[in-house]
């Protein structure tokens, strides 16, 4: 069992999404972020004080997966969510001890 | 029909001098300015940082009750009762007394004595409501409410007395200003420069990023205010009449063209136009048309607002050269606009617009300009200096300023145990 987290660019959301489930993906949590990385911030101005906003908005998608699902899954994050710009974001793939269903108690592979 | 006394008489005279279509006018344009304070509650409440939109908000709304208790109590009377020297009026109208449904002679000749107190009782209101910009996310609420009850009564009350009083010494000197240059804009933007000053910087300062939390409901203040503002100037015509007509146009075209024009320099200094600052353009226009609004015809209008987008832009840039704190700009566009407002009128005055004003330098009368510059330097130092002493007693009775960690928390918590925002 793996959790696949990519921090993306927002407007990628829905297609990661659709294309998540069309593997067959049956949940899968999203939170918006602050960050940054090799994208700079941008500037904004207010009434001629010039500001540089070094934190970028982006959405994190965290999702558990059985371990044949990763690779595809990865492949799909990667497709939908590019750019070619700088700032597309990352993924990360960690390993996951264990899964339980609150509801019912199932375990592992069933929780997921 | 039952004999009529002499009295009778005299008030059946009053009663007939009285005009409907003018009261009606006039209380109208009252609840159009009062309109204006919740506005700028919200042009302010916009600017300010999340955790302070609650506080921000609540320092104007709150003044619209607490100084409408004080104009009704002394305000009214120390501003219009019986002249004392030129200087002050007197308490023989404390809690209304004598002011009636009757017309008074000066004041409104034409409708009730108290449409004209209630709708001077919107300008008593919002004009300490401006000053709140400058020491906005980090003053303490009680020390606020303090310093706004004596501010009003020891700076806006002989203020407006010296200027629309009978017997003030600045309108016997011939200085004119039709609906508040000097009274509400010049007084409470030099008033908010000493407040920045002893309130000090917020915390961060230079480092710290204090970004707009919701300029949408800035926008929406905004447009309140324009749309009050009809009231504030066409109203001060007193009448329903076609100088209240035209009025009313010169205050929409220098909103209009300082829109413009504030648009115009940032676009050319920053690369790019703001919704904020066609806001503040348009705020500044109608601060520097108000002064002369009574007296100056559309091209002169045009002429002034253009100026004061680009004088008040200005201004707002000088905070960060001075390095003061005037966190919502009130020096920049109030004191900056106001002060261009009062010398324009020198300029641009028209006895073809108000036979009852003078002439300004462009026809004929260079002499009005250094009434009005006297005006303006009379007001400047004695709003600047008082205001600086009533902040020195408020702070020495119950501290200015809040504590570090109080500010760091938000005033909307830190003072009022509640959240703008529950997401």
């Amino acid at each position: 069992m793996k959790k696949v987290e990519a921090i993306i660019k927002p407007f990628k959301l829905d297609d990661v999404k659709e294309s998540l489930s069309a593997l067959g993906v049956k949940g899968l949590t999203v939170t918006e972020v602050k960050g940054f990385g090799r994208q700079r911030g941008h500037r904004e101005v207010y009434r001629g004080a010039e500001y540089q906003v070094d934190f970028v908005s982006k959405i994190k998608i965290e999702v558990v997966l059985e371990d044949e699902l990763v690779s595809d899954a990865v492949r799909v994050i990667q497709e939908k969510a590019k750019t070619g710009q700088i700032g597309d974001g990352k993924i990360f793939i960690l390993s996951v001890e264990n899964a339980i269903r609150i509801r019912t108690g199932e375990m592992g592979k069933e929780a997921i | 029909m039952a004999r009529s006394l002499p009295w009778e008489k005299e008030n059946n005279e009053r009663r007939e001098l009285m005009n409907t279509g003018d009261t009606a006018f006039v209380l109208v344009s009252s609840a159009l300015v009062m309109l204006m304070t919740p506005g700028l509650a919200l042009f302010y409440g916009g600017m300010v940082r999340g955790k302070n939109v609650l506080g921000t908000i609540m320092q104007s709304y709150i003044i619209l009750a607490l100084i409408t208790l004080e104009w009704v109590l002394w305000g009214y009377s120390l501003s219009f009762g019986p002249d004392h020297g030129g200087l002050i009026g007197g308490l023989d109208w404390f809690g209304l007394r004598g002011v009636g449904m009757e017309p008074h002679e000066t004041y409104g000749p034409t409708v009730p004595h108290l449409a004209f107190m209630v709708f001077q009782c919107m300008f008593a209101v919002i004009t300490p409501a401006l000053i709140t910009g400058a020491f906005a996310e980090r003053m303490r609420f009680n020390s606020f409410l303090l310093f706004t009850l004596l501010w009003a009564t020891f700076v806006y009350n002989p203020l407006a007395h010296w200027v629309w009083g009978s017997g003030g010494w600045m309108s016997k000197m011939g200085a004119m200003d039709f609906a508040g240059g000097t009274v509400v804009h010049i007084s409470s933007g030099v008033s908010a420069l000493a407040a920045a000053l002893v309130v000090g910087r917020r915390l961060g300062y230079g480092s710290t990023a204090y970004i707009p939390h919701n300029l949408p409901m800035t926008i929406t203040g905004a447009a309140l205010l324009w749309f009050g503002w009809f009231g504030f100037n066409a109203g001060s015509a007193l009448a329903a009449n076609g100088l209240a007509a035209s009025a009313f146009v010169v205050t929409h075209i220098a909103s209009a063209v300082a829109a413009l024009s504030w648009l115009l320099v940032e676009w050319v200094h920053r690369g790019k136009p703001t919704t904020l600052g066609a806001a503040s353009g348009a705020v500044a226009g109608l601060v520097a048309i108000t002064p002369g609004s009574g007296f100056v015809g559309p091209a002169s209008a045009i002429f002034i607002g253009g100026l004061a987008g680009v004088i008040c832009y200005g201004g707002v840039m000088l905070k960060g050269k001075l390095g003061y704190d005037d966190s919502l700009d009130v020096v920049g566009i109030h004191g900056f606009g106001g002060t261009w407002g009062a010398l324009a009128t020198g300029l641009f005055a028209s006895k073809a617009v108000n036979s009852a004003g003078s002439d300004g330098l462009f026809f004929g009368n260079p002499g009005q300009l250094g009434v009005q510059f006297v005006s303006v330097l009379a007001t400047i130092v004695f709003a600047f200096g008082m205001t600086l002493i009533l902040l020195k007693v408020v702070d020495w009775i119950t501290g200015i300023r809040v504590t570090d960690e109080d500010e760091e928390k938000g005033m909307d918590i830190s003072m009022h145990d509640e959240k703008g925002y529950s997401y």
